[in-house]
């Protein structure tokens, strides 16, 4: 194999045009750097976008869904086995939110291989009394700590530190628009009515602020042994097992299979949140369209300059083929001009879109909904970078395929004779 | 009985475009080592078209060619492409050198291409073929920078560098002055005299043929004499 000599050529051919490889390598660099600052932009965006849910969403929730009992009495009676029994007016008895035997449930599944954390959790349905005014609300009691390591809690409290929830007793953490409507300031004492009817002053020690102004008005947190003492329940009762596992896909199938194992309600984050999935494939669809548009855009480009280079270089191709190179040889030089500009194009657009990316990392982005957000999120992912050389590599060797052909198949003695 | 180099053997050529032109007919001869061959005739008759065919560049003709006593004919263009790297040396009547390279790169490329010598060996080479056409001191220069003269010495060198069986020209004095006319033709002799260079040289110039040791006349695509 000449491929050293074929090398040499190209890069000879190419050092000669160096307006033209320019132009042509600006293209595709044009277009790899569009291509990298878009994805990593409109992924960061994507990510925050779902961060404000999925971040804070257990891959599986183990709950007691209050609902009828499926198997009624009297289909269990040996003596109405046989017939079909007309029920009437099914209720759901003994409302029981707890999820029995919640301690062994936890050990269980914080053995298993594929979860990365669990933590606890309890819902409850309280009023906030601010003056003459109830104001509906819930009080979500929580492992701190399970709940910081897993679903990033200390990142939304805004104000007030997350661990004061745990620290300082009866306390409380209130959404930013929940405080907003009670007046209340950190350090402040709030009243809290329970179902039940019993009131609780509770101290607030902080602020969050999900992102989310729906949430942020109606919800707040406690640590889990203040809510239970709220609803004067043991130091068992727990309402919800939330479940983190290291892959997020396997989420279906551990739900399914805890919903057997432990005889309980399992629901998965897909179920929960399938919209968000939905936006978030539409925005990189779009983003994967326009790179390759643009990608597309620079390979036409780079096809007309070859093209163009090909009808300039016929006497060279002549004299090529006159003293021994064959189709192939012109064909392989052609390519390697093709696949250079490509490669350093490439390789330039790359740097380009970092130094882009980087540059819209730095730009301030504040917004109340997202307190954990100071500029515009960008994804560094290296996926990017690698479809990025990838297709700049592909599209400039489509591009340098048909001109390459061309220049293969020139006739010396058409040429020769043409003089 | 001294050995045959290239033969024709009942070589026809027809042109289709856009009527059907019989251009060479029944050319059959043979060139033997050493000799240093002319072609003339009136324009037109065929010379150039013999030529592109005898340097295989050319595949569509009907008959056989045989160069060093092989058969060219239905070889793949591959095959074609290394025996006119390694066996024929070409030499053009406009000087086409690569103008983006360097005199000395434009002399070694086919060299390089035939890759049986390593580059410094090539190299090396080059040197002695441009130092015998008295144009060493051009090696470094970029090709298009150099006068037609000089142009045409570098073709030599470069139809020279591998050693060919035999060096074809296709009126390689036409486009030039008489001086340097007849410094290519003194080189040609030198080539055919000393160094025992086998040539066919397709040429207009009556006093140029009436010097080689051979002269093929040709008339409308038949060979008359030679
Ligand atoms: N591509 C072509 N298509 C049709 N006819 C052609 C083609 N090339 C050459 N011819 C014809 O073939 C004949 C021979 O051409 P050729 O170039 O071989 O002549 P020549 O002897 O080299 O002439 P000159 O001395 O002027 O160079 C001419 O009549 C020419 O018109
Ligand atoms: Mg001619």
């Amino acid at each position: 194999m000449n491929f050293r000599l074929i090398v040499h050529i190209a890069r000879t051919l190419l050092l000669a045009r160096v307006g033209q490889t320019l132009v042509a390598a600006i293209g595709v660099t044009f277009s790899i750097a569009m291509f990298i600052t878009l994805l990593s932009f409109m992924t960061g965006l994507n990510d925050m976008l779902d961060s404000l849910i999925l971040n804070r969403t257990p891959h599986v929730r183990l709950y007691n869904e209050i609902k009828p009992s499926e198997n009624q009495p009297v289909n269990m009676a040996p003596e109405f086995k046989d017939s079909y029994n007309f029920i009437y007016s099914v209720k759901a008895s003994t409302s029981r939110q707890e999820i029995y035997n919640s301690g062994p449930i936890m050990q269980a599944v914080k053995t298993d291989d594929r979860v990365l954390g669990v933590a606890p959790k309890i819902m409850a349905q309280v009023f906030f009394n601010e003056g003459t005014l109830d104001i509906t609300g819930s009080i979500h009691g929580i492992d701190v700590e399970a709940e910081s390591n897993l679903f990033f809690f200390q990142d939304y409290v805004t104000t007030g530190k997350a661990m004061d929830a745990k620290n300082v007793a009866n306390s409380i953490i209130l959404g930013k628009g929940l405080a907003d409507i009670l007046l209340a300031e950190v350090g402040d004492v709030v009243q809290v009515t329970t179902a039940q009817g019993e009131r609780f002053p509770l101290k607030v020690v902080g602020f969050f602020q999900s992102g989310i102004q729906e949430i942020d008005r109606v919800q707040s947190y406690a640590s889990i042994g203040t809510v239970q003492k709220l609803l004067g329940k043991s130091n068992s009762y727990i309402t919800d097992i939330q479940v983190k596992l290291k892959d997020v896909n396997m989420a279906p199938a551990v739900a399914k299979e805890y919903a057997q194992l432990f005889q309980i309600d399992a629901e998965d984050i897909q179920t929960a949140n399938s919209q968000f999935e939905t936006g978030s494939n539409i925005r990189t669809l779009i983003s994967y369209s326009v790179g390759i548009t643009l990608l597309v855009v620079a390979g036409f480009g780079i096809y007309n300059i070859l093209n163009m280079m090909i009808y300039e270089k016929m006497d060279s191709i002549a004299i090529l083929k006159a003293t021994g190179f064959s189709g192939r040889d012109v064909n392989r030089i052609f390519l390697v001009i093709a696949l250079s500009i490509g490669f350093f194009g490439g390789m330039t657009g790359l740097l380009v879109g970092f130094i882009f990316s980087s540059i819209i990392d730095q730009i301030p982005f504040n917004t109340d909904a997202l307190p954990t957000v100071k500029t515009y999120p960008i994804n560094y992912s290296a996926a990017f970078y690698f479809i990025g050389s990838t297709f700049s590599l592909v599209t400039t060797y489509l591009a340098g395929f048909f001109p390459a052909r061309k220049a293969s198949k020139v006739d010396p003695v058409e040429i020769i004779r043409g003089k | 009985m001294s050995e045959i180099i290239l033969e024709a053997r009942h070589i026809n050529k027809c042109f289709h475009d856009p009527v059907t032109v019989q251009v060479l007919r029944d050319i059959t001869f043979t060139v033997d080592k050493g000799e240093f061959v002319s072609v003339i005739g009136k324009s037109g008759c065929g010379k150039s078209t013999l030529l592109y065919i005898l340097s295989t560049m050319d595949t569509d003709y009907e008959g056989e060619l045989l160069i060093d006593k092989e058969l060219m004919t239905n070889k793949r263009e591959i095959e074609l492409a290394r025996i006119r790297n390694e066996k024929i040396g070409f030499v053009f009547q406009f000087h086409y050198l690569l103008n983006e390279f360097t005199v000395l790169q434009n002399v070694m490329l086919p060299g390089l291409k035939l890759k049986k010598l390593p580059q410094e060996e090539v190299e090396h080479r080059a040197m002695e073929r441009l130092k015998m056409l008295g144009i060493d001191h051009l090696a470094s220069k970029i090709a298009y920078k150099i006068s037609g003269g000089e142009k045409q010495r570098v073709a030599i060198a470069r139809a020279l560098i591998n050693d060919p069986h035999i060096v074809m020209g296709d009126e390689p004095t036409g486009n030039l002055d008489i001086r340097n006319s007849e410094m290519v033709f003194d080189i040609f002799k030198e080539l055919a005299e000393v160094h025992n260079q086998t040539l066919l040289i397709v040429t207009h110039d009556q006093s140029f043929a009436e010097r080689t040791q051979r002269i093929i006349e040709m008339e409308d695509g038949r060979i008359i004499s030679g």
